[in-house]
């Protein structure tokens, strides 16, 4: 793939996030954050493949706390994203409207 | 035993990689509303698993053994951790997984140097330029963030530590950083590893002594900054590795963590700029706050404060972060389920800043069960208040101070508050009449129609619930 390519995938991409997220609810900021925060933890894949052409022991090393890292990252933020939706699902008995829509304001 | 199948840059491999980013633009899209965010984040996580897995297949892929390791080290901490954390430490648990994100940035940057170096270091600019790029704001990211955590954890003071002369060294690191780039960039035919291990630590101590004069009042902007660095890093890396979906995905983050960051820097009324550089809220501004001492002011009980919920018809519950410190939230859930009772309606006004990290203070009243459709913002709220009988100020100081708007002079003059001095009545909950994290006095407790209820905010929640249970 060529350069301009990337980088055109790059600005296209900067713009889908600011379409999406621009959307999302300051209720939901936590989560969203959390969420994306698990999201970049996709440089896991930048380890799985250095990793694969290491050949000396620092190489190693370096490749498997990058792997760890990732892991964490991804694990543990998706995780936890999911514990604090779980919240905000569990609402026992649902508001007379049916819709519930915030942000009706007046 | 796995068999690579994959070609690295084959059209089923990026076909692959089209179908995770793909689902994580979908999964963050369904974040829009409460009751899609959940499978919205299953879905991300499923893009995450077929990434991994396409990953797992390409053709170069090996030393299966390390691969293990650092898999399963990771998946227990991140399950251990993420299972253990409460939900008032979740901007720590954030900034913390978002400093290893950044570190693992910073790590793969170092072996792809390596890696070319022993090719024999002839490095392509399209690949070096941006492993640069990755190692520095990946480091920064890594060490910021661990600052981040250690301050929000308590482990190092949330007040600013002011460094002599800190801005001036942030400058000279900062060209250092970049004369350094430059100078392997031009040099890519035989690249100094060393210069770059200096790289690495330098942008190392620009992370620690950039966050570590920022104050606690602060931390909602800087850890969405760091969120967008690490994700930025990880794109730039996708750029190294010419991996497609590491540029998508690391740029979604880049940009949903730049939209936060302005929305917070806005809601304080402040640039981003003057965050990270201004460390305001420093512990000197001891001018009102200190000197003058006691204004008069109405201090009452929670009796008095029952009677006067329990005869009014609107409440708006006014949260902030000492509400979480205390974690009240749960306490103040029984008190809006007395009045409810009562047939009063109520609802929280949440400042966007309100809490640790943007939206920090829904997560917390989702988990006491608060529906969400009661969670109201600043701007929905405010024209209400003066129709509101009673707001109750659980822990929050500076974002209710009306100094902001009433008093040009003020340090917070222009930051967009919520008016509860506007309502009828207000009861501020609150240790004592200390100054918020601005250092400034609170002009809303000298108010003639605010009552100051001095307690720890869980306690007095409690004693007001079963007050009103007894009138």
């Amino acid at each position: 793939m060529s350069v301009m390519t990337e980088v055109t995938i790059f600005v296209l991409a900067a713009f889908v996030g600011f379409e999406v997220i621009s959307k999302v609810p300051t209720t939901l900021h936590t989560p969203l954050m959390s969420q994306t925060n698990a999201i970049h933890g996709i440089v896991m894949l930048g380890g799985l493949i250095v990793v694969g052409y290491a050949n000396d022991p620092l190489e190693y090393v370096i490749g498997t706390i990058a792997i760890a890292f990732g892991a964490i990252n991804i694990v543990g933020g998706f995780m936890v994203t999911d514990r604090m939706l779980g919240m905000f699902s569990k609402k026992p008995k649902p508001k007379a409207d049916g819709d519930g829509k915030p942000g009706a304001g007046k | 035993m796995i068999e690579a199948v994959l070609k690295p840059g084959g059209d089923a491999a990026t076909a692959l990689y089209i179908v995770a980013f793909s689902l994580f633009i979908l999964g963050v899209r369904q974040g829009t509303h409460p009751t899609t965010a959940k499978r919205g984040n299953m879905i991300a996580a499923v893009g995450m698993a077929v990434a991994v897995v396409t990953t797992l297949l390409l053709d170069g892929v090996g030393n299966w053994g390390l691969i293990a390791l650092g898999l399963g080290v990771g998946t227990t901490v991140g399950v251990v951790a993420s299972i253990r954390v409460q939900m008032t430490s979740m901007p720590q648990m954030v900034a913390l997984y978002n400093g290893v994100g950044g570190g693992a940035v910073a790590l793969i940057a170092w072996s792809e140097i390596r890696h070319g170096i022993s090719l024999g270091g002839d490095i392509p600019l399209e690949e070096l330029i941006p492993t640069l790029f990755a190692a520095v704001v990946g480091s920064v990211s890594f060490w910021g963030s661990n600052i981040a955590f250690a301050k929000l954890q308590d482990l190092i003071p949330t007040r600013p530590l002011a460094v002599p002369g800190q801005q001036v060294i942030n400058a000279v690191l900062l060209i250092g950083i970049f004369a350094a780039c430059v100078d392997i960039a031009v040099n890519n035919g035989d690249p100094s590893q060393g210069l770059f291990i200096a790289i690495l630590l330098a942008a190392a101590l620009l992370g620690n002594l950039v966050v570590l004069p920022i104050g606690g009042a602060d931390m909602p902007v800087v850890i969405s900054l760091l969120n967008a660095f690490t994700g930025l890093s990880a794109a730039a890396a996708g750029f190294a590795l010419h991996n497609v979906a590491l540029i998508v995905a690391g740029t979604l983050v880049g940009s949903s963590g730049t939209i936060l960051t302005m929305e917070m820097a806005t809601a304080m009324n402040r640039s981003v700029a003057n965050v990270l550089f201004a460390g305001f809220g420093g512990a000197p501004s001891g001018g009102p706050a200190g000197g003058g001492e006691e204004r008069p002011h109405v201090s009452i009980g929670a009796q008095d404060a029952a009677i006067k919920l329990a005869y009014a018809d609107t409440v708006v519950i006014v949260p902030g972060y000492g509400l979480a410190v205390a974690q009240a939230q749960h306490a103040i859930k029984e008190v809006a389920d007395e009045l409810e009772k009562r047939g009063i309606t109520v609802s929280y006004a949440i400042h966007p800043v309100a809490g640790r990290m943007p939206g920090h203070m829904n997560v917390l009243l989702a988990e006491a069960d608060v529906p969400y459709e009661q969670l109201k913002e600043m701007d929905e709220v405010n024209p209400e208040m003066p129709r509101t009988d009673v707001a109750v100020v659980v822990g929050a100081n500076d974002v209710t101070n009306p100094a902001a708007k009433n008093d040009p002079d003020s340090p917070i003059a222009g930051m967009p508050i919520i008016e509860v001095s506007e309502a009828q009545q207000v009861i501020v909950i609150k240790r004592s009449l200390s100054p918020g994290f601005a250092g400034i006095d609170n002009d809303l407790f000298y108010e003639p129609n605010t009552s100051m209820l001095f307690a720890d905010a869980k306690q007095a929640a409690a004693d007001i619930a079963a007050e009103i249970q007894n009138l």
